[in-house]
């Protein structure tokens, strides 16, 4: 349940932008994470409700915005969807580098 | 979003010349959207930075030990330092859901041992290692084992500011491991595939597992062991000398090492 860390990290993020920024109050936190990540978007949804009650950020939408898995050929150059985090060059048969899908970022906050 | 005010709303219905209807502004007052873009590990990261670049100035070579449970790290960590035999000084971090069984086995082989037991937490993260490191004091040059908490998932994603990961799947696990959890194999820079002293007794295709390892990670460096019989275990130990001897010219090339007696210490490092 690493996603308990996740959500604190989450949680620590959100009260540095609001001394940063001087709002007291989360509407919505946006996050993009990606399908290879090791996230569970269920998991880490049921750890930012515990982790956030009482915060500034209790009762926030948390939507979370999913990102595909992609890879590149380093031979060839092709880009092709991945499902996994490895993948093989239908072409070349080398293994295909991971270009995007492992994203964990919080990327933005409807704030009041 | 909108480019000139920085709202959130579709340019087209959205006039700007900045005398909204009375709706519009209520929505305007009651939220704006602040843009973030940080990792969810960025703190976690910023220590693991930390870590790494004292370790580095002191030519510290630290060893992130990861496995699943009882693929037999700790033995192997035994044995490891025994073979060493005190050619290089080493300390250990434990990490464990809970008791110090573990570091106990550890300062038995006569070497200092801290246990962070991580209660319900699954991994170990880079602030707790700093605070450990901090507390062992290890002296420059030395080797630094931390192994992780068992678990072969989530102590891939969490960076502790180690030199080199290490992962060490058994023989009794199963070959297609790096395939089921391709996050831990993709992290490693070494996989040690251990216990082969029981290849005879279990169906277990070694070749199988390193090409699947390396269909995950083709950088993965692999040695096959046995703490038991003693197997490979001179070709872990040159890559971990290797591995030093790197370790140490790069702390010399900065020239650093010979102002500290004990890495951390003194060094002010607030890590709250």
């Amino acid at each position: 349940m690493h996603e308990l860390s996740l959500a604190q990290s989450m949680l620590a993020i959100v009260e540095q932008s609001a001394q940063d920024g001087g709002f007291r109050k989360v509407a919505a936190i946006r996050l993009e994470i990606g399908r290879l990540s090791c996230v569970m978007p269920e998991a880490l949804r049921f750890c930012f409700e515990s982790v956030t009650r009482g915060s500034l950020a209790e009762g926030a939408r948390l939507e979370i915005i999913e990102i595909a898995g992609e890879g590149c050929c380093p031979r060839c150059g092709a880009t092709l969807p991945l499902d996994e985090l490895y993948g093989i060059c239908p072409d070349c048969g080398v293994p295909l580098e991971v270009t995007a899908g492992t994203e964990m970022r919080l990327k933005e906050l409807e704030v009041a | 979003m909108c480019t000139t005010c920085g709202c959130n709303e579709a340019p087209p219905p959205h006039s700007h010349d900045h005398e909204p209807s009375r709706a519009r502004q209520q929505v305007h007052d009651a939220t704006r959207t602040v843009s973030v873009g940080q990792d969810l590990l960025a703190v976690n990261d910023a220590h693991a930075a930390r870590n790494r670049h004292e370790l580095a100035h002191a030519g510290i070579l630290a060893l992130n030990l990861m496995s699943g449970p009882g693929a037999g790290k700790t033995t192997l960590l035994e044995q490891t330092i025994r073979l060493l035999d005190g050619r290089v000084a080493v300390a250990v971090i434990e990490g464990d859901q809970q008791t110090s069984r573990d570091a106990e086995r550890i300062r038995a082989t006569g070497v200092p041992a801290i246990q962070i037991n991580t209660g319900t937490g699954c991994h170990l993260d880079a602030h707790g290692v700093g605070r450990a490191i901090e507390e062992l004091a290890p002296p420059p040059l030395s080797l630094l084992f931390i192994e992780n908490v068992g678990n072969l998932v989530c102590p891939a994603a969490f960076d502790l500011g180690e030199t080199r990961k290490v992962v060490i799947l058994s023989i009794t696990e199963g070959e297609d491991k790096p395939l089921k959890y391709p996050h831990m194999f993709a992290a490693a820079h070494l996989l040690l595939i251990a216990k082969m002293d029981l290849l005879p007794h279990v169906g277990f295709d070694v070749d199988q597992c390193i090409a699947y390892a390396k269909r995950v990670n083709p950088a993965l460096e692999v040695r096959c062991v046995s703490a038991h019989s003693g197997e490979g275990m001179d070709a872990w130990l040159a890559w971990i000398e290797r591995h030093q001897a790197r370790c140490r010219e790069e702390a010399r090339s900065v020239g650093h090492t010979h102002h500290h007696d004990g890495v951390f210490r003194g060094a002010n490092v607030n890590r709250e």
